[in-house]
């Protein structure tokens, strides 16, 4: 077979690969024929007529989304011919939609809308009797309006196909065909708002969106998601300076289309009516709203004072922050504070890793990687609940290019629906089941590993001497919890290492030492919440915390800085790949202030010149002095990420693996900031379990 | 007992034994030449068998009119794939009646016609996929299954010719559109009765995405007679492209309905007199669908025709799965094509657009309009609705509802005119105010 088919399509010649559709070869070239149903990376639907399109010696119009491209073939999209079909299925279509724009939410960016427009069919001949059916509310964030739906099928193909969930299917036929939910009158789902954002109509509508704006009064910031580690972007519609909308309608980003319920919903925390928005001081046992003077004022004397007569602190950073307030902060505890007792919560073995890799290139995994790669081994984690985005990059891998997946996991995943072997484990022997595997993957051309909590420390470096062993190129992710966990290890947000891996002469304190320490003279959580489940030993510690909400740790502290979201700031996050991405900010809250301003201001009260804390200048510097980051500055400019390659060395470890623990995160909650979503709350599927799919029972499906 | 009488101008060779005492038994079945052409097949290599249906001209009775050898030749030989052989036995278009009898009165038939078509493509498993309405023919093909099974006629080495073959009844899941060949595949799978995109054909990647011969009972009900008396002498029966018989299902305004087995090519308005008695009560002829109720209806003045499908076709129309549906002058067109759209609005599966909202326009408007309550513009938009749905749909459904309503249309334009300005319909009363 040739490996490239000529043809014409509207008197341009094109080239295309055999087995391309003439859609997709049309647009290669910027033809843009119309399509409700054809959705590229979905199944084939042909339902619903709108890209007939004229080929030579063909006696009817043909749906150019199913016909593949010949040598020769001659295609014309905008014949009268076509122009006419197409103005007569919008005819169609609209005789029984209750053209009811005015209050739909769709208007003004609806696919029928622009069709109809565009195709002249806005007068209609029907002059009977519509059909209709009543609104339903299938869950807090879907809801359907059955006279709007076009029966397009995307909604129930991105459930099934690409969310791997299959909520949606359709029931009835004819005319009273409709899309109907998996649990009766409800949907029990991923509650993604995947089928919402690919309706072409309004006929699914969120909770979260729905009468609240109409598209063209919005403002759009493409950013990035402040929950989990695979760092989507989300764009993010914001009117009134609140957000009311997030999602990625344009595709843009690592995740292309995919967001998943936090993502696209959860950005509710940030005008949640608890947000702190005035600094408070512990005045007569109490905390009272203060100035930002007084408070800044206040921190920086008893700082400074501590400083001054040897005091001991501990300084806690943040999974959530940006790259430049983490760089900033560890520099400010090291630099301003003399101390390296400097730590964050620990969610993935990254330095070991960093360390059993070292000096090599090429084998640490994009969230591309696991799109294309022809085998992925996931270890020791639910990636379908705690990496929706790895998760789906896998099953797209599996529906696209028939890849091949191997689990290594306690309990069922999504994944062993199409894994070629799912291994079951009890917690703690995941490396020990690897030899199970082992001639299955040697048989492979290459493997991605994601590997979980599970494995750590010494685990890791034999891990990788495993890959090693298999004679494959192997690339690796060691998958952590939140939106920046990756730039908190990547930043030095650790007591034996400084940015970039670099050792420190004297390590500090962890985490769990600083907490136990019942001489700490101050205790400085900048957006974490360590209280939440433990005590502070040093009960005279003066504490210190910025964060959104009073959380089990502001409630103890001294001074408490109210703090900027991450949806209100610019800056980067490092991604569970170490991809670096940037942050936008998007909107405002009255009376808080970022966390690198916060560390300015401190600063420079304090006398301690630590260098410009702008976003850019911090960003500059660390592109400058860490290890791996002097990423090219246009790709993240441009909305693109950028991969950090820290791998020039070995690195210091620490020898208490112990400290490192996933959360355990579900798709419905988010550590401390999740509590603040109203969305993930009120969803019936809250909060979620691991390990909980139900799975077919042998372990083996090849 | 026979549901009606036969005629003597009949040339019986699928329904030779219908009227046999006990006609659905095996004994009854191999005391009268049963089986005894598998046998012959047995012996013959495939190409011999494919060609013998070629030479036969047999041509699909399932409405499309395929010729069959051609389409079992399309089955790859050298796939690794098992291989299917589905009969379909959904039929539900309007006016046909005729796959019930042969399965009624000849089962054995069947099965023995399905194990041929097994044997020339190397299919080993055959699903009969059996309208659901049809329950008591369910019950009865699994008796006579369980049967041939008993005596060695299916099963295991099959009469010591080293051939394996079974047969396995499908219940039909309530629609017309299951009998559209790739929506019954998907029924078969279980999953909803939605047509599929093609190609790839049945024949390439039919039943669980393998090679799949799927052909109307009726078409497997010829396969024996073809192989026991040669494909010859089968063709010889009809005219040019057109081999055997066919049983005709003659319905409506006759005085003698019923179905009966004619030669291809027989001449329809000899049908409607000869076969069927004439027109009932002696009234004039005003017009006929010709096969079932997707073709377009014909004439009285355009009757005068031969029965098959390439003379059907000239003449603007089909000849389709063999519904002959008479109407006489007191028939009211335009109820006549309400009441088909009734029949699609009510069968469209609702997959794509054109069809399932056109058809339910359609059924809406016509219905009004035979009520009394149609305008001017209503007559010329009935037909651009057709001829927008016309070549658009998915499947041929909508090209069903299209193409009969068009012809209503255009050749009964005076019918529709009769209706306007609030005439009420000239040739029953009409309850106004009960528009479905
Ligand atoms: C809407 C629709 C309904 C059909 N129903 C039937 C049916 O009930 N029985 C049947 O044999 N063929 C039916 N057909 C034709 C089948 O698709 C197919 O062409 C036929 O079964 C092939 O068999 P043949 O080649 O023996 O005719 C139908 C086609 C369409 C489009
Ligand atoms: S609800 Fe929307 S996406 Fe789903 S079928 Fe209807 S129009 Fe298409
Ligand atoms: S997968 Fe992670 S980064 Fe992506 S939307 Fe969900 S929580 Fe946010
Ligand atoms: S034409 Fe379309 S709606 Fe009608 S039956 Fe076929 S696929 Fe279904
Ligand atoms: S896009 Fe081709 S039929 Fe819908």
């Amino acid at each position: 077979m040739a490996d490239s088919v000529n043809l014409t399509i509207d008197g341009k010649a094109v080239q295309a690969a055999p087995g391309t559709l003439v859609i997709d070869a049309a647009k290669k070239v910027g033809i843009e024929i119309p399509a409700f149903c054809y959705w590229e990376g979905l199944t084939l639907q042909a339902a619903c007529r709108m890209c007939l399109v004229e080929v030579e010696r063909m006696p009817k119009l043909m749906t150019a989304c199913t016909l593949t491209v010949a040598e020769g073939m001659v295609v014309r999209t905008e014949t009268p011919l076509v122009a006419e079909a197409r103005k007569s299925m919008l005819e169609f279509v609209l005789t029984n939609h209750p053209l009811d724009c005015p209050v739909c939410d769709k208007g003004g960016e609806c696919e029928l809308q622009d069709m109809t427009f565009r195709y002249g069919a806005g007068e209609g001949r029907f002059d009977e009797m519509k059909v209709h059916v009543d609104e339903k509310q299938w869950s807090p964030v879907v809801y359907f309006d059955a006279p709007r739906c076009i029966l397009c099928y995307r909604c129930v193909r991105i459930c099934d196909e690409g969310m791997g969930v299959d909520a949606l299917g359709v029931i009835y036929r004819g005319v009273v065909s409709e899309i109907a939910p998996n649990k009766e009158d409800h949907l029990q789902c991923d509650e993604c708002g995947m089928c919402i954002d690919i309706c072409p109509v309004g006929a699914l509508t969120s909770g979260m969106y729905r009468y609240r704006t109409r598209p063209w009064e919005m403002e759009h910031t493409g950013t990035i998601c402040a929950h989990c580690s695979n760092g989507c972007k989300t764009t993010l519609g914001t009117r009134n300076g609140q957000i009311i909308r997030g999602n990625n309608r344009d595709k843009s980003g690592i995740n292309g289309e995919f967001l998943c319920i936090k993502g696209r919903y959860a950005f509710d925390f940030n005008s949640h009516p608890e947000r702190l928005q005035s600094p408070l001081m512990r005045i007569g046992g109490k905390l009272e709203p203060v100035s930002w003077s007084r408070a800044i004022g206040e921190v920086a004397r008893r700082f400074t004072e501590i400083r001054e007569r040897g005091g001991r602190f501990g300084v806690v950073g943040s999974n959530r922050t940006s790259n430049e307030e983490n760089y900033y902060l560890q520099k400010f505890a090291r630099q301003g504070l003399g101390t390296n007792n400097i730590d964050h919560r620990r969610t993935g073995d990254v330095p070991a890793l960093i360390d059993a890799l070292a000096g090599r290139t090429g084998v640490l995994a994009t969230v591309k990687d696991v799109y294309t790669a022809k085998a992925s081994l996931v270890i020791g984690s639910d990636l379908a609940q705690q990496h929706p985005l790895l998760a789906y990059q896998l099953r797209a891998n599996w529906r696209h290019h028939q890849s091949h997946t191997y689990t290594v996991t306690r309990g069922p995943v999504r994944e062993d629906k199409y894994s070629v072997h799912g291994v079951r484990v009890e917690p703690g022997a995941e490396l020990g089941a690897l030899e199970s595997l082992r001639d299955q993957l040697k048989a492979e051309p290459e493997l991605v590993i994601l590997f979980g909590d599970a494995i750590k420390g010494e685990a890791v470096r034999r891990l990788v001497e495993f890959g090693d062993s298999l004679g494959i190129p192997v690339k690796y992710i060691c998958l952590v919890d939140y939106s920046n966990s990756r730039g908190a290890v990547d930043m030095g947000l650790l007591p034996h290492l400084g940015p970039g891996y670099q050792g420190v002469e004297n390590p500090g304190m962890s985490l769990p030492e600083m907490l136990a320490a019942e001489d700490l003279d101050a205790f400085w959580v900048v957006g974490a919440n360590p209280l939440e489940h433990n005590k502070l030993a040093a009960d005279r510690a003066f504490v210190v915390v910025h964060d959104l909400f009073l959380t089990e740790t502001a409630e103890r502290a001294d001074v408490v800085f109210p703090a900027a979201s991450a949806y209100e700031k610019n800056g980067t996050v490092t991604n569970v790949c170490g991809e670096v991405q940037h942050l936008r900010s998007a909107v405002q809250t009255m009376g808080v202030k970022t966390d690198l301003e916060i560390l300015g201001l401190l600063s420079k009260e304090m006398r301690i010149n630590l260098g410009m804390w702008t976003p850019e200048s911090v960003l500059r510097e660390i592109r400058q002095t860490v290890r791996g980051y002097n990423v090219a500055l246009p790709v993240i400019a441009a909305g693109g990420a950028a991969q950090s390659l820290p791998l020039n060395g070995r690195v210091t470890l620490d020898s208490r693996p112990e400290l490192i623990q996933s959360a355990g995160d579900t798709l419905f909650t988010s550590g401390t900031l999740g509590r603040y979503s109203k969305t993930l709350l009120s969803v019936l599927e809250y909060p979620g379990v691991l390990y909980g799919e139900a799975a077919e029972p042998e372990a083996d499906r090849r | 007992m026979l549901y009606n009488e036969p005629s003597p101008l009949e040339v019986k060779v699928l329904s030779r034994r219908f009227g046999l005492p006990d006609s659905q038994s095996i004994n009854t079945y191999l005391a009268h030449e049963g089986y005894q052409a598998f046998r012959k097949a047995a012996a013959m290599t495939p190409d011999d068998i494919i060609n013998e249906v070629k030479i036969s001209s047999l041509r699909g009775r399932g409405g499309a009119g395929f010729p069959t050898g051609m389409k079992w030749s399309f089955v790859p030989r050298n796939s690794p794939k098992p291989k299917y052989i589905v009969v379909n036995a959904d039929e539900s278009e309007p006016g046909t009646c005729k796959d019930r009898l042969l399965m009624e009165y000849d089962p054995h038939q069947l099965i023995e016609g399905m194990m041929i078509a097994g044997l020339a493509v190397d299919a080993h498993t055959g699903y009969i996929y059996i309208r659901g309405e049809y329950r008591y023919l369910i019950n009865l093909m699994d008796r006579a299954i369980a049967e041939a099974y008993e005596r060695g006629y299916l099963g295991k080495n099959i009469q010591g010719t080293g051939f394996d073959f079974d047969v396995y009844t499908h219940t039909g899941a309530g629609a017309y559109e299951c009998g559209e060949e790739s929506a019954l595949l998907e029924s078969l799978e279980g999953k909803r009765g939605i047509p599929r995109i093609r190609p790839p054909f049945p024949a390439v990647s039919g039943a669980f995405q393998c090679p799949t011969v799927l052909n109307n009972v009726e078409t497997y009900c010829a396969v024996p007679a073809i192989i026991r008396d040669g494909g010859a002498a089968f063709a010889a029966l009809g005219t040019p492209k057109n081999g055997g018989t066919r049983l005709f299902c003659l319905s409506g305004h006759v005085n003698r309905p019923g179905v009966y087995e004619l030669p291809m090519g027989f001449n329809l308005l000899r049908m409607i007199n000869e076969v069927g008695g004439g027109v009932r009560g002696g009234k004039k002829l005003k017009a006929v669908i010709p096969g079932g109720s997707s073709c377009p209806v014909l004439k009285a003045e355009e009757c005068d025709l031969a029965m098959d499908f390439d003379t059907v076709a000239q003449a603007k129309s089909m000849l389709g799965s063999g519904g002959v549906v008479v109407m006489d002058e007191d028939t009211c067109m335009v109820k006549a094509a309400l009441r088909i759209m009734k029949f699609y609005a009510h069968e469209s599966c609702g997959w794509c657009i054109p069809c399932r909202e056109g058809t339910i326009w359609l059924r809406k408007l016509l219905d009004r309009f035979h009520a009394g309550f149609g305008q001017q513009g209503d007559i010329p938009l009935i037909g651009e609705v057709a001829k927008n749905m016309l070549g658009r749909t998915f499947c041929p459904l909508g090209d069903a509802a299209a193409m009969p309503t068009i012809s209503f249309v255009e050749k009964f334009y005076d019918e529709f005119e009769a209706h306007l300005d609030g005439k009420p319909c000239p040739y029953e009363e009409v309850n106004r105010f009960a528009l479905a």
